[in-house]
């Protein structure tokens, strides 16, 4: 096995007994990009050289466990000082905040090795990362099919060895789709439960950041770093961390699985299906009892999903007006046509269609009904995931309706692209934790299997993937990609 | 125009900054007069990524003034974004308060000048919310090919205090603007200076004719810099309004800027141009909730408000409401006040020296009470003097100007100038018999009948005397030496 292609804990322990430098590690792992990124196109920056200099820090210091010395990619919406963040748009092609998110310091004091940005939908809008302001990701397994969104980039990059591990953010499925799309494992945690600081916001109510990483025992790993109040988040949930390794070896007899009957119904693929199906006879011969339920508003999900997200984004992207910072138009005759050109030619097309629906929902005489009416059928949501977890562990679903589309295919329609989210979409909605994990392959494409649990329960669901993935060999196949 | 025939129904915006030691949302410091764009961070220039803070000092200070004007603090309240495009908002929306401000329902007193009658005036409500940058412009604003753009006060913390539409006058409007901010200054929550912008004040304007119950068309009026504006303003509002029903035309709702060159107002947009601000909740900010024992506990810091300053100096000291209003007009104006009562103890002289000589020099000088050189000590030791008989009230008086622009203690000035009254009889004898043989011609007038001829005398003996001489018994030894002629 190369050195690429092992796990960021196997990497760790590795350096750990000095059978590698953080610098070879490195090289490894910048050798792999140089093969195969021109074929993937997952980063927008690289940043070999900091990468290096971050190689050498680690390799002299000794007191370094986790994630010291490990290279990893991180989403191009999360804010790096010095380094330009560019959220795959043009408005902000020559960006370099003076600041750096919170999880990017989390990863520097961990001693992480940031070999790049990952490329993504414009500002996270997008379930393809075709709306990269730039040029689109293709699929590892695939190169003719898009890696999912909007953290392409980052599931691609994973998923071809270019990095063992990378962040994300998830507003409506963008982290677990991509996952299920690339065959890797990817976690949107409990919203507050990672600092969203620093990270460029699409919609600040359903935002979250989270790992995507080889298999279980990664993401528990990186789950370890990120997790934690931050002050300069209002929104942060002041819960006291666990040690998610902690829940790894913990078996799942008797532990109570629901699948609702909501995340089976048309629109989601045979194969996909059954490949779901095949995942809760697994559960069930591990120990769990698993049962059909019922999310009864689940229908409402991606209409209310739709209106919260875009008029939260509609305010979001206000302030990029060419003033301050960012692409700015320079030939307009006032500052008002400045305003307006440098958001005309900055802002992609799928980014405006967002601005204007959400400008549309807020506006006087339309908020009652559309605005006001989502937030309470988030309400309603929020209220049937409750119930089921008043029975349920954890419930079980598809983490998408097909497997990775071919590029082109839906992104001159919008609905379809959207559809493509509806079973990751309702997590965000109720603020829970989820994820999805590597469950087969349907015509050799990746199919995630998607795990949600109540608030905060991470720990439980790491614990019940990673005795998923114990009885299963799925997070072991990995693309070819000809070098 | 007959004015009487119509009443006019008048609601004030105000805007105050508060003088929080950091911003609303970050830890900027909020200092007036930094160098432009110095006081700035990544969150108050609304850079990506980045998230509000909310300032408790910002929350405490609203629990106040909510308080202060008698209003109920709400125990839940939400943050909205209020979304506008402009080059000094960094993020392009407003953080402020929509539908759940943090206080409402209070009311507020105003004394009606002239009666000593007074009128209550309802708070609708009072919301924070963050303040603008500025924008700088070189010259013609017309012309400039460029603006500036000044974000220092982007993301101050800024009160607004909406009242009931219960005032109908100009002079009310300004009364109740002034009452409003000797309550902010005595609570200490914000300089409230109207030319600097620290205390901004909009006015919305109706009228209609007496006994009519539905409300007239309002205008709004923006840009009254200083307490006469706001007076001029809403008088010409209501004039112009009058003017255009009484010659049978229509009001249209408009919002209207104070044009100070002109002294008129001037519309700026029509009710159809009027933003829509798309409130929503703030996704950032949590829902923030004020428990009964906070405000208890903000209740219990209030400090002594101007009503109830200017009970004590009616009912302990003794003084006329009119005095007692006018020396609780300002916090730092009943200190000195306070202070100088303590060092001696007769209120209403204190009162009469502080709302005669002292007003009228601090006014001629364009300054402050607080910039004040002349000390509770001096105004004591001098009014002392006076007492004494050492000096004349006129030279008193002379002293106090003295006093006012060197800062030297009376005795000192006293002693350096001799000023000393003359009260030995037989010294103001000997210059009264020299004045009675310098003057024979008015002597003789005297005996005449003038009366005015006394005054004149009395005069000279001050004059020969450099106004030393104690001037009762000057008149009685004059009048004595007279009579015996
Ligand atoms: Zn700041």
């Amino acid at each position: 096995m190369k050195l690429y292609q092992q796990t960021a804990q196997k990497i760790g322990e590795m350096l750990a007994k000095k059978e590698v430098t953080s610098q070879e590690v490195l090289e490894a792992t910048a050798e792999r990009i140089r093969q195969v990124e021109n074929k993937v196109q997952a980063f927008t920056t690289l940043t070999l050289d900091e990468a290096a200099s971050r190689a050498q820090a680690v390799a002299s210091r000794q007191d370094l466990g986790g994630l010291a010395g490990i290279p990893c990619g991180v989403k191009d919406n999360l804010c790096t000082k010095g380094i330009r963040t560019t959220c795959s748009s043009q408005m902000l092609e020559n960006f370099i905040p003076p600041y750096d998110a919170t999880v990017i310091s989390k990863l520097k004091e961990a001693g992480a090795v940031m070999v790049g940005k990952l490329n993504m939908d414009e500002f996270a809008m997008g379930s393809s990362t075709e709306f990269s302001g730039f040029f689109p990701t293709n699929n590892p397994w695939d190169l003719t099919r898009i890696p999912g969104g909007s953290s392409g980039g980052a599931a691609a990059a994973v998923a071809a060895g270019e990095v063992f591990y990378a962040l994300g953010s998830d507003t409506g499925g963008s982290i677990r789709q991509p996952a299920s799309f690339c065959g890797v494992v990817g976690m949107k945690p409990t919203y507050g439960r990672v600092s969203r600081y620093g990270l460029v916001a699409f919609a600040s109510s359903l935002d979250q950041i989270g790992p995507l990483t080889r298999d279980v025992t990664d993401c528990a790993l990186v789950m370890n770093s990120l997790c934690g109040y931050d002050q300069l988040d209002s929104t942060s949930l002041q819960v006291d961390k666990p040690d998610y390794m902690s829940f790894l070896h913990k078996d799942i007899k008797g532990m109570k699985i629901g699948y609702p009957r909501e995340y089976f119904q048309k629109g989601v693929d045979d194969s996909i299906k059954d490949i779901i199906k095949k995942a809760l006879l697994t559960f069930e011969r591990l120990g769990a009892q698993v049962e059909e339920t019922s999310l009864p508003h689940s229908e409402y999900a991606l209409a209310a999903y739709y209106i919260i997200a875009t008029a939260e984004c509609s305010a979001n992207m206000a302030r990029f007006d060419g003033v301050r910072y960012g692409y700015r138009d320079d030939k307009a005759e006032d500052v008002e046509e400045m305003m307006c050109n440098t958001r005309a030619h900055a802002l992609g097309p799928e980014t405006k269609l967002r601005i204007m629906l959400g400008t549309y929902a807020l506006s006087s005489g339309y908020y009652d009904a559309y605005y006001l009416k989502a937030l309470k059928v988030r309400r309603l949501i929020k209220e049937d995931f409750d119930r089921a977890f008043e029975k349920y562990d954890l419930l079980v679903s598809p983490a998408t309706t097909s497997v990775a589309f071919k590029l082109g295919e839906k992104s001159a329609d919008p609905l379809a692209m959207y559809m493509s989210d509806i079973l990751t979409i309702p997590v965000n909605l109720a603020g829970i934790p989820a994820i999805s994990i590597p469950g087969g392959l349907v015509d050799g494409l990746p199919v995630g299997v998607h795990l949600m649990g109540p608030p905060l329960s991470e720990g439980k669901l790491l614990q019940a993937a990673y005795s998923f993935e114990q009885a299963t060999d799925y997070h072991l196949k990995t693309p070819v990609l000809e070098v | 125009m007959s004015r009487s025939k119509y009443e006019a129904v008048i609601g004030l915006e105000v805007h105050v900054e508060l003088k929080t030691n950091s911003k609303a949302f970050c830890g900027c410091a909020t200092s007036f007069g930094a160098e432009p764009n110095t006081n700035v961070c990544p969150i108050c220039l609304g850079m990506p990524g980045t998230l509000p803070v909310l300032n408790r000092q910002m929350v405490e200070y609203a629990i106040k003034t909510g308080l202060a004007l008698n209003c109920r603090i709400a125990e839940f309240c939400k943050f909205d974004r209020k979304n506008y495009y402009y080059p000094d908002l960094p993020k392009n929306y407003q953080i402020s308060q929509y539908d759940l401000p943090i206080a409402i329902g209070g009311k507020l007193d105003i004394e009606i000048e002239g009666d000593g009658a007074s009128k209550t005036i309802g708070i609708t409500r009072v919301h924070m919310e963050e303040d603008a940058g500025k924008l700088v412009h070189q010259g013609n604003i017309m012309t400039t090919p460029y603006s500036l753009v000044d974000l220092n006060r982007a993301g101050t913390p800024l009160l607004e205090i909406v009242s009931e539409p219960d005032m109908s006058s100009g002079a009310e409007a300004r009364r109740y603007v002034e009452k409003l901010r000797a309550i902010l200054l005595f609570l200490e929550v914000s300089d409230c200076k109207m030319e600097e912008g620290s205390l901004r004040c909009d006015a919305n304007i109706s009228v209609r004719p007496n006994g009519q119950t539905k409300l007239g068309t309002k205008a709004e009026i923006k840009n009254m810099n200083s307490f006469r504006a706001l007076e001029r303003a809403v008088e010409y509002e209501i004039d112009r309004q009058i003017k255009i029903l009484e010659e049978g035309g229509t009001i249209i709702q408009d919002t209207r800027t104070w044009d100070e060159v002109q002294q008129i107002t001037l519309s700026m947009r029509s009710k159809e141009e009027a933003h829509d601000y798309r409130y929503f909740p703030d996704p950032d900010l949590m829902p923030l909730k004020i428990d009964q024992a906070w405000t208890e506990r903000v209740r219990a810091s209030l400090p002594e408000l101007p009503d109830q300053a200017c009970l004590r100096l009616v009912e302990e000291y003794n003084l006329s409401q009119y005095d007692a209003a006018l020396l609780t007009a300002t916090k730092d104006g009943l200190e000195y006040f306070d202070a100088c009562v303590r060092q001696y103890p007769q209120p209403k002289v204190v009162a009469n020296w502080i709302m005669g000589e002292l007003a009228r020099l601090l006014n001629q000088n364009n300054m402050e009470i607080k910039d004040c050189r002349i000390t509770p000590h001096a105004l004591s030791q001098l009014l002392t003097l006076l007492e004494k008989g050492t000096i004349s009230g006129k030279i008193a008086k002379k002293v106090f100007e003295e006093m006012f622009q060197t800062g030297a203690l009376p005795d000192k000035i006293i002693e350096e100038q001799g000023l000393v009254q003359i009260s030995d009889e037989a010294g103001i004898l000997a210059i009264v018999k020299e004045v009675i043989n310098a003057n024979p011609k008015v002597v003789d007038d005297f005996k005449n009948g003038k009366g005015k001829a006394a005054g004149f005398l009395v005069g000279q003996v001050m004059k020969a005397s450099k106004g030393k001489a104690n001037p009762e018994i000057a008149n009685r030894l004059l009048n004595e030496e007279l009579s015996r002629l």
